[in-house]
């Protein structure tokens, strides 16, 4: 009986403190310890490692590293540079990830218990975190607003004064003076932001997520807080909010969208552009396709440098160009890269298989399409296609003059053709971007080419490879299928018909209703004329 | 089980409520708040019975080439030296001194407590850091200065304190200071890749830098049993047991090889434990 009645008190007892826990929101402390622990060891040591030092079995096939925990250096806070992140800071990054990197976003993924228990047992890594000292955020002032006022200061003060340049160059593309030597607190290397992506901006890509990490700067990376800058009167903070709305500037207004079809733009009266920086290229809207890096073939390379291209097409019915931009801090093979280009080769290669030849890599381009339209959806195997599926490709290299045409039936055999070249390229470097411009004939006589058609999507695929990032060959960028669409000319009937269709409807529709109206009137007389006579 | 979950429940968060309203929200190593100046505290140490100790550092064998800085970037630099400058990694004169010898006391001063010495001045100029290592106590604040009036940032990462980046764009002073006792905390520029320097972290002043002739002194010490380290950037650390008597200055004297770079362990942000015992008494 006894026995009974404790074990019906122990279940109230139990029941008492379970609906507090709900009712409070939070886990007891014990079970947020063991769910941290569990949670971290199930998706995030394989990369970070099981005791945080960021070192995990995945780590050596990424750059930058999987974070090391045990110093407490979090790139994005809110506190000020050397401060711990506070709680919500470390939520954030849990949440969101940080793009352009390996760290994806949780918040998915996983419960807010989970994810909260994680920011708790992170934290036991790092002998920097106590009960006794909470991390404050600093103060953020509120955003200003921007126009061409403030974006001419923002500049100024970006080129002159905080000589933001030195590291992110003067097109913010991270080509900078001192951009090649750059190094983390792991001392790995780590390229200067390329301020022309802000959707790939650790911490958010708006002008108010810029003004927090100029203030906090980002710990464990070359980026100093400027912070002080402001301290000692040098700067104002509302300059600041112009440094940040100028950085925001170089961004477009909206990520690219996500889109498979590259439209060629019909130029059925003015010439079409005869040269990469010819204006009428600004005209052109294009498409932003991404790249990532080569992984189903050995050697594999899983950090390129070109993560995304823009493409933009143009043809007047007989000749059709196409032009490739991208970001590129060097036009390689550049001598002030050759440390940085061993460096990464070095943490990158050791589990791929031989090295790289040890001579100057050039950066290339290659856009590949398949030799024959394909019938239907099957086409040739994006890797350079297979014996079945043939592709044909144009390929250019940044140390030679031209560009080569050539076909392929899979990775390693691609050959290509030595004269009768139907393909003109012209290419530029400036600023750390390339802009490369292929102009080729739609029809040629050589059977090998494409015939490029009218008002069908043709498949395409870009391939790019920056040589002073170690890459050549099977380590570069690909992309997987997209297409190009070459729009035909409006044709006449598509104004005559719905006319003439309208006219048709028209006249049937008086037809049909002035007889039944002559009926009626008939009818009618008939009806009047039936007498009472 | 419940027991332990109500304790904690309870008592962790009272306790913490309680810190809090005490503290005042700590700061890192690197705020610009710090010691300055000596009023508040005197020297322990008593002048008249007080010792010293000095002596030379040197470097046996030939000393390694250190490469050139290419400043050729950096016009308003490169302008303000005479000759092209060497990296500072190892510098060793033509009587084979070996500077920047980071020297301190780091075992025999028991529980004394020193007062905290004006702001120490760390120098960016000509695109190099001036000194290359320098000593500061605990709480004492550094004076970060810029006097190129071109872009440099000041990147510290330190092991036991916390760091910091700043930037200095403009000539413009940053005042940091670091609460933990670190030896050695190393800086550089990122904008500068040849900029670097070390600063060593202590609990008391008795800190010195060999100069240029491998001299160094540590002075007005009580007397008794000390031990001396003494790190280099490369070459690591060695350490020697030294008395001091009342009016005398002891000599003690290191040298150091170029093999010895193969096994040093060149401690960076190691924690001194400055109030150990030493051995013998």
């Amino acid at each position: 009986m006894m026995a009974v009645m404790t074990r019906w008190w122990a279940v109230a007892v139990w029941f008492a403190a379970a609906s507090a826990a709900l009712a409070s929101g939070s886990l007891s402390a014990q079970d947020g310890d063991a769910l941290g622990q569990v949670t971290y060891e199930r998706w995030c040591a394989g990369c970070h490692g099981l005791d945080g030092t960021g070192d995990g079995p995945g780590a050596g096939y990424m750059l930058p590293r999987p974070r090391d925990f045990t110093q407490a250096l979090y790139q994005i806070r809110t506190t000020a540079s050397g401060d711990l992140p506070t709680d919500d800071d470390i939520l954030a990054i849990i949440d969101r990830g940080m793009p352009g990197t390996t760290m994806p976003g949780w918040e998915a993924l996983l419960s807010n218990d989970e994810r909260e228990a994680l920011v708790q047992y992170l934290k036991t890594f790092s002998r920097f975190f106590s009960a006794d000292e909470i991390p404050q955020p600093l103060e953020f002032s509120r955003a200003t607003r921007s126009n061409a006022d403030v974006l001419a200061e923002g500049e100024r003060l970006f080129r002159e004064v905080a000589d933001c340049a030195a590291c992110h160059g003067d097109g913010g593309r991270g080509d900078g003076e001192s951009s090649p030597a750059l190094v983390d607190d792991g001392d790995f290397p780590i390229p200067a932001a390329d301020l022309t992506e802000n959707w790939l901006f650790n911490g958010g890509g708006e002008a108010e997520d810029i003004y927090r990490r100029l203030l906090t700067g980002l710990d464990g990376t070359p980026m100093p807080s400027l912070a002080d800058v402001i301290t000692a009167g040098v700067i104002t903070d509302e300059q600041l909010w112009a440094i940040a709305h100028y950085v925001r500037s170089l961004s477009p207004d909206d990520p690219p969208g996500i889109t498979e079809v590259v439209r060629g733009v019909l130029f059925e009266d003015a010439p079409l552009p005869s040269s990469v920086d010819d204006e009428a290229w600004d005209e052109i809207e294009g498409a932003y396709l991404p790249l990532a890096g080569q992984i189903i073939v050995m050697p594999r390379w899983f950090h390129p440098r070109v993560d995304g291209v823009w493409v933009q097409a143009a043809h007047d019915g007989e000749t059709v160009a196409v032009r490739v931009s991208w970001s590129d801090p060097n036009n390689s093979p550049d001598p002030e890269w050759a440390d940085w280009k061993s460096q990464v080769i070095a943490l990158m290669q050791p589990k791929e298989g031989d090295p790289p030849d040890e001579g100057p890599t050039p950066d290339q381009l290659v856009v590949q399409f398949p030799m024959q339209m394909p019938e239907g959806m099957e086409r040739p195997f994006f890797l350079r296609g297979d014996n079945r599926r043939p592709v044909y490709i144009w390929q250019w290299q940044s140390d030679r003059d031209g560009a080569l045409e050539g076909e392929a039936r899979g990775i390693g055999t691609e050959a290509f053709l030595s004269g009768g070249q139907d393909l003109t390229v012209d290419a530029s470097h400036a600023d750390g971007q390339w802009q490369v411009m292929f102009t080729r004939p739609l029809v040629t006589e050589d059977e090998n080419d494409l015939d490029f058609v009218i008002g069908e999507a043709i498949p395409m695929a870009l391939f790019a490879w920056d040589g002073d990032n170690g890459e050549s060959g099977t380590r570069g960028a690909v992309s997987s299928w997209y297409f190009l669409f070459l729009e035909e000319a409006t044709p006449v009937t598509v104004f005559v018909a719905p006319a003439l269709a309208m006219m048709l409807t028209a006249a049937l529709g008086f037809l049909v209703v002035g007889r039944a109206q002559k009926r009626e009137r008939q009818s009618g007389k008939i009806k009047s004329e039936t007498p009472n006579s | 089980m419940s027991d332990r979950f109500e304790l904690r429940g309870v008592v962790a968060p009272t306790l913490m409520l309680l810190v809090m309203a005490g503290c005042g929200g700590g700061d890192g190593g690197g705020a610009s708040s710090g010691g300055g100046g000596g009023a508040a505290m005197e020297n322990p140490v008593n002048a008249a019975t007080a010792g010293n100790i000095a002596g030379s550092i040197m470097f046996e064998g030939d000393a390694p080439s250190m490469d050139v800085i290419d400043m050729s970037s950096e016009t308003v630099c490169a302008d303000k030296h005479a000759s092209p400058q060497m990296i500072q990694e190892v510098v060793v004169n033509s009587n084979g001194a070996l500077a920047n010898v980071f020297v301190y006391v780091k075992e025999g001063l028991e529980s004394l407590q020193f007062p905290t010495p004006a702001a120490a001045l760390l120098d960016q100029n000509g695109c190099v850091y001036l000194p290359h290592v320098l000593g500061v106590m605990v709480g004492q604040d550094i004076t970060i200065r810029n006097s190129d009036g071109l872009l440099h940032n000041i990147n510290a990462s330190p092991t036991i304190n916390r760091g910091f980046n700043s930037s200095q764009p403009v000539s413009m002073e940053t005042t940091r200071s670091f609460r933990a006792a670190e030896v050695m905390v190393p800086l550089r520029c990122d904008v500068h890749g040849w900029m670097t320097s070390y600063i060593g972290v202590l609990d008391h002043p008795f800190h010195s830098v060999s100069s240029g002739s491998g001299a160094f002194s540590l002075s007005t010490l009580p007397p008794g049993e000390y031990v001396i380290e003494a790190w280099h950037e490369r070459y690591g650390t060695q350490t020697q047991t030294v008395t001091v008597t009342t009016g005398e200055t002891a000599e003690v004297n290191f040298t150091f090889s170029a093999s010895m770079a193969q096994n040093a362990v060149v401690p960076l942000g190691a924690p001194v434990e400055l109030h150990a015992i030493a051995e013998a008494s």
